[in-house]
């Protein structure tokens, strides 16, 4: 549905994006993930339509975003940063314009209009003025005009900014459901949201995309994936590390944290683990301790963040 | 038409926009205070005695125009810009022309509006004396013209800014360039240099002289290819410095 090819922007000297490619397909969530500044919203900007490339080709249905904007702009939902809407209006009026600018007249506008108000919550402020809504209201009236010609293509800049945990479930909820039949971008910098909703994630750093894969995928790129964590008590953890040294498999092993009488321990894999093994040995090595718990672990997504777009000199000051 | 239901979708909204916040009232009084104020007081309406409006109501509108329409038309995209909804609306399935000219009318509407509500003056005038109400009716279209290409300036100057401040100075001095142009102290001036071409180009672009012939009651179609020209050229820039604003 959404095709980018080796998009690039320039704002003056600075390149904020620079050869970015990816596809989406219907049935699809890509989380969009970088620090700030990385070229997230200049990304979203160009697909949307907003601003033009410099170089490269945004193809959304068989449209082209530049030849073919009109058609290419009707397939998609846009909810910009930080939520954009016409103060003056109340809800209702402003969804109702939206909705006129998206060819929905009589009868059909009053659907769409009653559809995304009843799918965002917004009946108890359907006739106040926007200007007078709390955050979390006026980003779901946002939501609401971004989904009311019920989109193919939805494009979203940080959906869940500023929003409260409940709120935060249900926009998630939301994402995923339309997800099964739509094809969706949106940005975070939240990483336990990638993991709960996208199909996929890119990470992007300096205008560039420096991973790509489902959740998963980069979750083992981390360090941690795979190993075994073990809390043990009344061990001192010399004799700990000591003895799970020798263990088949483990590479290292290292303290995590020692508190009450409790020893946490991580211990790290020389190859893939694979189905527990090295969990096993860890547990058989244990003999005679007081195990309170022991888990592989998946790896830890912020890691992963951390140490793709750090900089080289932060990293490696790193403890 | 598809493009003709976007323009008013956004005429629409645009003109609720200026209702539902002060501007349009505190516009529409102010604009009524001062005409009345000009004519019955500084225009001498009363101690003329002609039943005419020329001299007395219309040959004020220039320059109440020149602050108050800049003062109008100065939210039209600074406000989009600051607020961030600009690129809500350019990202909707409309061309950049159609928000333009929907934003544009609705604001030229409302600007007929205030005229409009000077209707007392000619009914006023009517009560007391029998005025040729044609030449009344050609000066309403040349003020009317006359504000919509003050207007399409502001318009202009508008979308260069996200400060309406800004946009408010930049168009009032345009404006007064475009007055001053016909002014007597500025054209005796340029007489003064001997070059005639010039004194005739400048007062050419002058708004003066050609909303003068409207107030005599002669409706020339170059005084009103003038205005529409200056709306045509005025909204054309603010198309490109739209787009070249997005193109970073």
């Amino acid at each position: 549905m959404i095709k980018v090819e080796n998009l690039s922007k320039s704002f003056g000297p600075k390149v904020a994006v620079n050869g970015v490619s990816f596809t989406v397909e219907r049935g699809e969530v890509l989380g969009f993930l970088g620090p700030n500044g990385a070229g997230k919203s200049t990304t979203m900007r160009m697909i949307t339509g907003f601003i033009p490339p410099s170089e490269g080709k945004v193809t959304v249905g068989q449209h082209d975003m530049i030849e073919d904007p009109i058609p290419a702009k009707r397939l998609i939902g846009y909810l910009p940063e930080n939520a954009p809407a016409y103060t003056d209006m109340t809800v209702e009026g402003f969804l109702g314009f939206i909705a006129e600018l998206r060819g929905m007249h009589g009868d059909a506008r009053k659907r769409a209009v009653h559809r995304v108000v009843e799918m965002c919550f917004l009946e108890s402020v359907l006739y106040q003025s926007i200007e007078t809504l709390s955050k979390g209201f006026r980003h779901r009236t946002c939501l609401a005009q971004s989904i009311i010609h019920d989109p193919e293509v939805l494009v979203m800049d940080e959906p869940t900014d500023g929003l409260d945990p409940n709120q935060k479930h249900e926009v998630r909820g939301l994402i995923r459901r339309m997800g099964e039949k739509k094809a969706i971008i949106f940005s975070t910098h939240i990483l336990e949201e990638v993991e709960a909703v996208c199909s996929r994630a890119i990470i992007i750093d300096r205008g560039q995309i420096v991973a790509n894969g489902t959740p998963q995928q980069l979750k083992q790129q981390s360090d941690a994936a795979g190993a075994v964590l073990l809390i043990v008590r009344a061990v001192a953890g010399a004799q700990l590390v000591e003895r799970l040294s020798g263990v088949a498999n483990a590479r290292r092993t290292a303290i995590v944290k020692e508190e009450n009488g409790k020893v946490w321990a991580r211990v790290y894999p020389k190859s893939a683990n694979t189905n527990g093994e090295l969990a096993r040995n860890v547990l058989a090595a244990a003999t005679g301790w007081q195990v309170e718990e022991l888990h592989t672990e998946e790896g830890r997504l912020d890691e992963v963040f951390r140490s793709i777009t750090l900089p080289e000199t932060a990293k490696s000051a790193k403890p | 038409m598809n493009s003709i239901s976007n323009i008013r979708a956004i005429t629409k909204r645009e003109l609720g926009g200026y209702f539902s916040s002060p501007v349009a009232y505190v516009f529409i009084v102010i604009f009524l205070l001062l005409t009345g104020f000009f004519t019955f007081m500084a225009g001498g309406f009363f101690e003329r005695g002609q039943a005419s409006l020329e001299n007395s109501f219309f040959v004020w509108h220039p320059w109440l125009y020149l602050f108050l329409v800049p003062a109008a038309g100065m939210r039209l995209w600074a406000e989009e810009r600051r607020v961030g909804t600009l690129e809500l609306l350019l990202t909707l399935p409309i061309t950049t022309w159609q928000a333009i000219a929907g934003k544009f009318l609705a604001s030229w509407l409302f600007l007929l509006l205030a005229l409009v509500l000077t209707f007392p003056v000619v009914i006023t005038v009517n009560f007391l004396g029998s005025p040729d109400n044609g030449v009344i009716f050609a000066a309403y279209v040349g003020s009317f013209l006359m504000a919509g290409a003050y207007l399409a300036i502001a318009c202009m100057t508008s979308a260069m800014t996200r400060n309406q401040v800004v946009s408010f100075i930049v168009s009032f001095v345009i404006c007064l360039l475009l007055v001053l142009c016909g002014f007597p102290p500025v054209t005796n001036l340029l007489t003064r240099w001997d070059i005639p071409w010039l004194v005739n180009t400048v007062a050419a672009f002058s708004v003066i002289t050609h909303f003068e012939y409207f107030t005599k009651g002669v409706v020339d179609s170059r005084d009103v290819i003038f205005f529409l020209s200056v709306i045509g050229f005025s909204l054309f820039t603010t198309g490109v410095i739209i787009r070249s604003h997005r193109a970073g």
